[in-house]
């Protein structure tokens, strides 16, 4: 018979499942620690030096130093770049991103209706999307070239004098949101994957019930598919958010300045009209070598992402009809 | 979903913060190696035409053999960008010698120390920066007094001008004052419906070269004051060169005239320039143009001058914008003493320096090789080199936020053009207002 005392033999009990669960935490770190060291390394050190450099001077080349809010105000007070690119990217936001939405949702539903030829239609739709967007950029501002191009060659032929588009700050917006709808392809495809996912039975009870097309689409394709839109539209938001290439390239083609002389190029032409945030931390950080200022832009980008994010997680309740 | 979503707006931020904030490099500007040893030096440049790739490499070629113990990888085709960020973040593979065409951005090499102050270099070989480049092209190398790149070659700007548009004309010679210019540009212009079918000058500072800048040599603008301060309010050659500037514009039709005609052309770099096609009758532009339009094989004959003065300069007739590449060391490079060896061939060395000017077509950046036998001595190209020697011919003022400043300027010019903006006190007073305060940030 064990002689040893109860408070011992109690200790004991409560260490083995101790040791036990100490054993289960370390398991499930080491199964975590690659997504924890791909956090740390690839988020949690670039935000915390994002912040840090934020309130330093620093170029690069010599130690950084603290300057205070110093950069902050530059930023949000006199640099002559940030309000107008971030005006541009919430026109973006609002309007090239809904209409990508509508324009995707429109064509995938059009293509999962036809009978015949809906393959080819399908490819016809998509294929613009591979378009590598330097190339599609420059072959738009070409198709839209006041003075040449066959966009307003056609329009003269009418009798419709055709804007400047990308040479006019109130047309250059638009022409990228053209040339964004062109490239559609990625979100019909999502669309037509929801659409052909919702169950047939509900549209027939509709069809039962003497529902109309247009009620049909509301009251059964959108409930069903609302997931999805809610995808489409964050990730759009943030796609947004990080919108670089096209409004670059189209600025300097349509301007004329291309390089080659050593000739410097201020971007958002015409006007600041093109100008987003990413090329405003990129003309800062990489080209006026002013880290820190291009940091506090970061950061506004990120807080702003993340409040977007926010904002439509938040909504999810009345948008994602079909998870209820 | 929700979860990942916000995790993926994050991530994706945190990358552009993580770009943003990418930098490490080396402030270390000490030069040890011994310049004897054996080593291999990478040297980037922006040339990207075949003729020109081949010229800078048979000059390399030629270093190579009076320097047996360095071999020099040579990278083609660099931006400014790149050259930039390559110079930050140092290591193996980035360059340890390089040249730029942005003259406008030595300052900001200079002030960050990205490119190595060649003083010591030059006071070891007795080189004199002042007495070997020729003077303009020696200021503009420099920032505050601190040498941290040399000229390797130069650019002139003039006026190119279509002879036989000029016969048509009755014009008999190249105009000489602004006003004598703008009656020469509306005699060769011959509009077509609401276009043109020839333009005698496009004036826009949208058009190719006809930037601020360029125009401002002629005026003797002074962008800043001593010190250091945007001058462009109290400066009457500003106001007197966006008020010529604007006049002809109006005359031609206004800004969005041009600006649609400009959308039709060719170009600048292609051989549908509108110089070359006969749609813009006289160009502004530096000398490599000359060996563009004979290589385009025109039919029509050309010539060149100096670019006009306003009608109270006269006196300076014959000047003009300069600029060029900029040839410096790598801060970050550990083999500066060898580096220096390949700067001080391809920059000083007179038969290299006119070899490579007369291969592409550039002004030479030395003394010795402006007065080479050797030098290429088609008319049109010496004028160029007339330009060049010229002392009133300039370049912007260096900064220590690069061309920024001329960027802004240009920026509110358009306006101007435009119309969009109407007094010129107020414009000016914003931008200097501007430039302070972008110049403060960099400061």
């Amino acid at each position: 018979m064990s002689t040893v005392p109860y408070g011992l033999r109690a200790k004991r009990r409560r260490a083995a499942p101790r040791a036990k669960r100490a054993k289960q935490a370390l398991r499930t770190l080491g199964f975590l620690s690659p997504w924890l060291i791909g956090l740390t390394v690839f988020f949690l050190y670039p935000l915390l030096s994002t912040v840090y450099f934020s309130f330093m001077k620093y170029d690069g080349f010599t130690a950084p130093t603290w300057v205070g809010l110093k950069n902050w105000a530059y930023v949000l007070q006199d640099n002559p770049f940030f309000w107008p690119a971030l005006r541009n990217t919430l026109w973006l936001m609002v309007v090239m991103v809904s209409l990508r939405v509508v324009f995707g949702l429109g064509v995938g539903l059009l293509i999962t209706k036809i009978k015949t030829g809906a393959g080819f239609f399908r490819t016809l739709f998509f294929l613009p999307f591979l378009a590598p967007p330097v190339a599609a950029t420059m072959s738009f501002v070409f198709l839209l070239n006041p003075g040449t191009g066959p966009v307003n060659t056609l329009l003269d032929t009418i009798g419709i004098e055709g804007p400047q588009w990308f040479n006019d700050p109130s047309w250059s917006k638009p022409s990228l949101t053209i040339l964004a709808l062109w490239c559609v392809g990625d979100l019909m495809v999502i669309f037509m994957a929801a659409l052909l996912d919702v169950p047939k039975e509900q549209y027939e009870a509709a069809d039962l019930d003497g529902a109309n097309a247009w009620h049909r689409f509301r009251y059964v394709t959108l409930p069903n598919i609302s997931p999805i839109v809610l995808f489409s539209v964050v990730c759009g938001v943030i796609a947004t958010m990080q919108y670089y290439t096209e409004p670059l390239v189209a600025a300097k083609v349509a301007s004329g300045v291309i390089g080659g002389s050593g000739q410097q190029f201020e971007p958002g032409y015409p006007e600041k009209s093109t100008l987003t945030v990413p090329q405003v931390i990129y003309n800062l950080g990489f080209q006026r070598f002013d880290t820190g200022a291009a940091c506090v832009v970061a950061l506004v980008l990120f807080v702003l992402a993340m409040a977007f994010t926010a904002l439509l997680m938040r909504r999810r309740s009345g948008f994602l009809s079909a998870e209820d | 979903m929700p979860k990942n979503r916000k995790i993926t707006a994050a991530a994706a931020v945190a990358s552009i913060s993580l770009l943003a904030s990418a930098c490490v490099g080396s402030s270390d500007n000490g030069a040890n190696d011994d310049p004897d040893a054996k080593t291999t030096l990478t040297f980037w440049h922006g040339w990207t035409a075949p003729s020109e790739v081949k010229a800078i490499a048979e000059n390399v070629k030629a270093f190579e053999k009076a320097h047996p113990n360095i071999k020099v990888k040579v990278v083609k085709g660099l931006t400014d960008d790149k050259i930039n960020q390559a110079l930050r973040a140092g290591g193996s593979n980035a360059p340890d010698v390089v040249s730029s065409f942005t003259t406008d951005n030595v300052g900001r090499f200079c002030s960050s120390n990205a490119f190595a102050d060649l003083k010591p270099f030059l006071d070891k070989a007795k080189i004199d920066p002042a007495k070997t480049f020729l003077p303009q092209m020696a200021k503009y190398t420099e920032h505050n007094g601190k040498r941290c790149a040399v000229p390797l070659l130069g650019d002139a700007y003039g006026l190119y001008y279509n002879k036989d548009a000029f016969e048509e004309a009755g014009i008999t010679e190249p105009p000489k004052t602004l006003s004598e210019f703008d009656k020469v540009v509306k005699k060769l212009t011959k509009t077509k419906g609401d276009g043109f079918e020839r333009l005698g000058f496009m004036p826009s500072y949208l058009g190719y070269e006809t930037t601020v800048e360029h125009y401002g040599s002629q005026f003797g603008v002074q962008y800043l004051d001593g010190a250091g301060k945007s001058n462009t309010a109290k400066d009457p050659a500003v106001k007197a060169m966006l008020k010529w500037q604007k006049n002809l514009v109006d005359d031609l039709g206004g800004a969005a005239k041009l600006n649609k005609f400009r959308t039709s052309l060719g170009d600048e770099w292609g051989p549908k320039h509108p110089f070359h096609t006969g749609q813009v009758a006289m160009q502004l532009d530096g000398e490599w143009r000359g060996k563009m339009a004979a290589d385009a094989d025109l039919d029509f004959e050309i010539g060149a001058a100096p670019f006009p003065v306003p009608d109270d300069q006269v006196a300076d007739y014959g000047k003009g914008y300069l600029s060029g590449t900029i040839l410096g060391i790598a801060n970050t490079s550990a083999k500066k003493n060898a580096a220096w060896e390949l700067v001080k061939y391809l920059s000083t060395d007179t038969d290299a320096v006119v070899s490579f000017a007369n291969a592409i077509h550039n002004v030479p950046s030395t003394q010795e090789a402006i007065k080479s036998p050797k030098l290429n001595n088609d008319p049109v190209y010496r004028t160029f080199v007339d330009i060049a020697q010229h002392p009133g011919s300039s370049h912007a003022p260096s900064s220590v936020n690069g061309g920024a400043f001329l960027l802004t300027l240009q920026d509110y010019a358009l306006k101007y053009e435009k119309g969009t903006e109407k007094d010129m006190d107020a414009l000016l007073g914003n931008n200097d207002q501007q430039v302070d305060k972008d110049n403060e940030q960099a400061g």
